[in-house]
């Protein structure tokens, strides 16, 4: 209990007539590395989101630290210490690398009512931002503008603004979407290196890479967490065998 | 080295295009052609309020459809002062500048609530209940305008009635403001607020609470034109309602995006080249807007980037 | 009373005439997301197509039906010239674009029809007071205005909601992909709405311009109007275009033929008849403030793209 650094208890969401998150419990503790499955729809974007504070949840509470971040709006979750990638890229575009990660850390340094000094040649805001691009292997290309970037390497900005954003828990939705074998197999190094420093909340339809990676699993079903285990547990589990992997094994074999 | 020499095109342009302003009276002094000084004082005037416009179109991406209202304001305070008998400079610009920045406060708290084309028509309806409430100060002429009769005493550290004098003080302000904004843009603060543009969701999931400084952006955009005004009716020596009208909002609009869209100098150039273009085709032939209107379609299908894209400028896209 | 009642009318006539220039402007803004500054313009053309053509024919519904045939044409042939080449683009792009299209057509009709305007005159048979109730007149023309408005309305609202047309619309609105998906020649649907969107300008101008003069700039403060009406309506949205120009088109005119006598109990008689008129035209931004600032999305969202 003590040792939980996000408790989320009994969140529910619907819109409309769709449960999308239907009394969901889960913690992820100091240093582990927690990934979240499910299938398609399963509600596990939704999920993230509103532990980000972008959608607020009809019932049900988010605590970080002990501490109840419920009502927070997302600027005052980030700066907390709860740094989140997305799943689409989002990125500045028209910005390069470099700048792109540090705005993360811009954001926090203190309020940004400064008018007067370039900010591009503020040591306090570039070297951190050099660290986390360096840190996930863009050092070379941190002066390229987004937009002319491959999608595997928007991915890894993507990681490298969570690092900047001084995170005690990265939320990372789908690190793997569309990259190829090379590309997810250096994320897969890339995480299993984060996780020694970060608590981690991982989803991922990577079921390789889960299985690798992943202290504790937990499988949600429409909107509903029906296990959370050990990956062996979570392999051996009836209930998700059903719901999920056989499913999944089976649409694997089509395609 | 492509990009390098496209970039002295540029700086070269822009290095010209400063001198010759700067040569301007001198020119005009040595020829006795007084009316070039009366239209390029009236260019940097423009030149100024569309710089300020650039700041929050073209870095901020907020696209205020009612920019003109500021000109309005800044000239109105300096006319009803005037009106009233108070013709002292020191206090007929602060009042200028104060009731701008408190105008564009309000105005941009609640438009800002508001995105995209909504925000345009929003600014544009602010601007035009300006519009409507000058026409209705019946003691301030109403419809017809005010004449300003003295314009703003500085008390002999600048007079603003030499046309050379005053033809300075605008270039000097003009300068100004470019610097102020070059500043601020490549500040913290103006991180912040060209990532808003750029994104503005994301800036708000790693933390940044855009509104509040999106909404700075707004007041020191709208300040910068509140001066312009006061500058404007001390150039006409009148105010009236139609400066303040949505044709003149679009203007201004056009002058940025002539110029090119986040740009510093690109408002310059596209009041420069908007103004002298109306003035030559309007020699030419009485009907020159029947020439103007297509070569802004045209501008806009053909020429991405204004005058500063020509000139090499990349554009964020 | 009797007052009242005639200003009433004369709200719900102006709101309706509103409506048919908001219409034209939510269908073009809804479906191609094109902002289009310049249908104030064809506004303006009907109405001078209509003088020419009713003093050439000599009939007022001769000149009025060529009037809409000749602005259907030009709107069509302004989309294919320019305006199609502007789909994508951005918003800022159109305001641009379309702000020239403005200053060329002023021109154009300064240039062809001079600058002192033409009036469109009544037609004989539509001069007459009718009773409309018992010893309340009012005007044969403001009347049929109202009349022919409705039935457009009610004629719209069949063709976006009842036809297979109308179908392609809303589901354009609300997601532009889906059409191109369904195999729609989308060029010739996006011409023919923009088509439709002229002609019913081109309408509200004619029908005006016995009220008022047809002269140069007439499409400006009606196109911001216009503007207003589909911002606090939604945008894209034909029923909320309906009920914000009703509500437009109320407030505007009952504003200005009463707030004078309010304001008089106030304020000196001098300063209330400045006054008066300034407040009354701002009364409709302030109703536009006040929708988008409790509702940034207008009355009506259309459904969200």
């Amino acid at each position: 209990m003590t040792d939980a650094l996000l408790q989320v208890k009994n969140l529910s969401k619907r819109f409309g007539g769709i449960v999308a998150t239907d009394d969901l419990s889960l913690d992820v503790r100091q240093g582990e590395l927690h990934a979240l499955i499910g299938p398609n729809g399963a509600g596990k974007t939704t999920l993230i989101t509103q532990l980000t504070g972008q959608l607020t949840p009809d019932s049900g509470a988010v605590l970080f630290a002990g501490e109840d971040i419920s009502s927070l709006p997302a600027y005052q979750r980030s700066q907390l210490g709860l740094a989140r990638s997305f799943q689409i890229t989002s990125l500045f575009l028209d910005m390069t690398a470099l700048d792109n990660v540090a705005l993360a850390v811009q954001a926090h340094a203190g309020h940004s009512f400064r008018f007067w000094a370039p900010a591009r040649g503020e040591a306090e805001l570039r070297d951190p931002a050099r660290a986390a691009l360096a840190r996930v292997g863009l050092g070379e290309r941190m002066n390229v503008r987004a937009a002319a970037m491959s999608h595997g390497e928007h991915r890894l900005i993507e990681i490298a603004m969570a690092l900047a954003a001084k995170p005690r828990l990265l939320l990372l939705d789908e690190p793997m979407a569309g990259l190829g074998p090379e590309e997810s197999a250096r994320m897969v190094t890339l995480l299993r290196e984060l996780k020694r420093d970060y608590a981690v909340l991982l989803v991922e339809h990577d079921m390789e890479a889960v299985f690798a990676l992943a202290d504790r699993i937990t499988v949600l079903v429409y909107g509903r967490a029906i296990a959370t285990g050990a990956p062996d547990a979570i392999r051996a589990n009836e209930d998700v065998k059903r719901a999920y992997l056989g499913e999944q094994k089976a649409v694997t074999r089509h395609g | 080295m492509m990009k390098q020499s496209l970039l002295s095109v540029r700086g070269i342009a822009i290095a010209i295009m400063l001198l010759l302003l700067a040569l301007l009276p001198v020119y005009s002094h040595a020829t006795g052609n007084i009316f070039a000084l009366t239209l390029f004082t009236r260019i940097l005037i423009y030149a100024l309020a569309a710089a300020s416009l650039n700041l929050i179109m073209g870095f901020g991406g907020m696209m205020s459809f009612g920019h003109a209202a500021y000109l309005g304001i800044g000239g109105y305070a300096v006319g009803i002062l005037a009106h009233e008998g108070i013709a002292s400079g020191f206090v007929q610009w602060p009042v200028a500048i104060a009731v701008s920045a408190l105008f564009a406060l309000v105005i941009g708290a609640l438009s800002l609530r508001t995105r995209g084309v909504y925000f345009i028509m929003i600014t544009l309806a602010f601007a035009q209940m300006a519009y409507y409430i000058a026409a209705g100060m019946a003691r301030y002429g109403g419809d017809d305008g005010l004449t300003i009769y003295k314009r703003s005493d500085f008390a002999g550290l600048i007079n603003l009635s030499d046309k050379v004098q005053f033809y300075y003080l605008c270039f000097v302000l003009l300068l100004a403001a470019i610097y102020l904004i070059y500043r601020i843009v490549n500040s913290r603060f103006g991180m912040v607020v060209q990532g808003a543009r750029s994104n503005e969701k994301r800036m708000q999931a790693i933390g940044f609470p855009t509104y509040r400084y999106q909404l700075t952006c707004f007041v020191i955009a709208g300040t910068l034109c509140g001066i312009a005004g006061a500058l404007l009716a001390n150039n006409t020596d009148f105010v009236s309602p139609a400066i303040m009208y949505w044709t003149r909002s679009g203007d201004l609009m056009v002058m940025v995006i002539l110029g090119g869209m986040g740009s510093l100098f690109g408002p310059v150039f596209g009041a420069i080249v908007l103004l002298v273009l109306e003035e030559l085709l309007s020699q030419f032939t009485e009907y020159w807007q029947i020439i103007l209107g297509p070569m802004l379609l045209l501008i806009v299908l053909f020429a991405r980037g204004g005058i500063d894209g020509m000139l090499g400028r990349r554009t964020h896209d | 009373m009797l007052l009242f009642i005639e200003q009433l009318l004369n709200g719900l006539q102006f709101g309706l005439l509103l409506f048919l220039l908001a219409a034209g402007l939510t269908l073009v803004f809804g479906i191609m997301d094109m902002v289009n500054l310049a249908h104030g313009s064809l506004y303006m053309m009907g109405a001078y197509f209509a003088a020419t053509f009713a003093a050439w024919t000599g009939s007022f519904i001769g000149g009025a039906l060529l009037a809409l045939g000749a602005t259907f044409l030009l709107g069509i042939a302004l989309e294919f010239i320019a305006l199609r080449h502007l789909y994508g683009r951005d918003h800022l792009d159109h305001v641009l674009a379309t702000f020239g299209l403005i200053l060329f057509f002023n021109e154009l009709v300064r240039l062809v029809w001079g600058p002192g305007g033409l009036s469109l005159p009544l037609p004989a048979w539509l001069t007459f007071p009718v009773q409309i109730l018992p010893g309340v007149y009012y005007s044969a023309y403001r009347l049929s205005i109202i009349v022919v408005s409705l039935l457009v309305a009610g004629f719209l609202y069949v063709l976006v909601m009842r036809t297979r047309i109308g179908m392609l619309i809303r589901a354009g609105a609300s997601n532009r992909e889906m059409i191109g998906a369904l195999g729609i020649n989308i060029k010739l649907l996006f011409m023919l709405v923009f088509g439709l969107g002229a002609a019913l300008a081109a309408l509200a101008g004619l029908m005006q311009a016995p009220i008022l003069t047809v002269q140069i700039g007439m499409g400006e403060n009606i196109l911001i109007l216009a503007f207003v009406i589909i911002v606090i309506g939604g945008i894209g949205s034909i029923r909320g275009a309906f009920i914000a120009a009703v509500l437009v088109g109320l407030i505007d005119t009952l504003g200005r033929s009463f707030l004078p006598d309010l304001l008089r109990t106030i304020l000196s008689s001098t300063a209330a008849s400045t006054a008066a008129p300034a407040i009354s035209s701002m009364l409709i931004y302030l109703l536009m403030a006040v929708v988008l600032v409790v509702r940034p999305e207008g009355l009506f969202p259309a459904s969200r793209r």
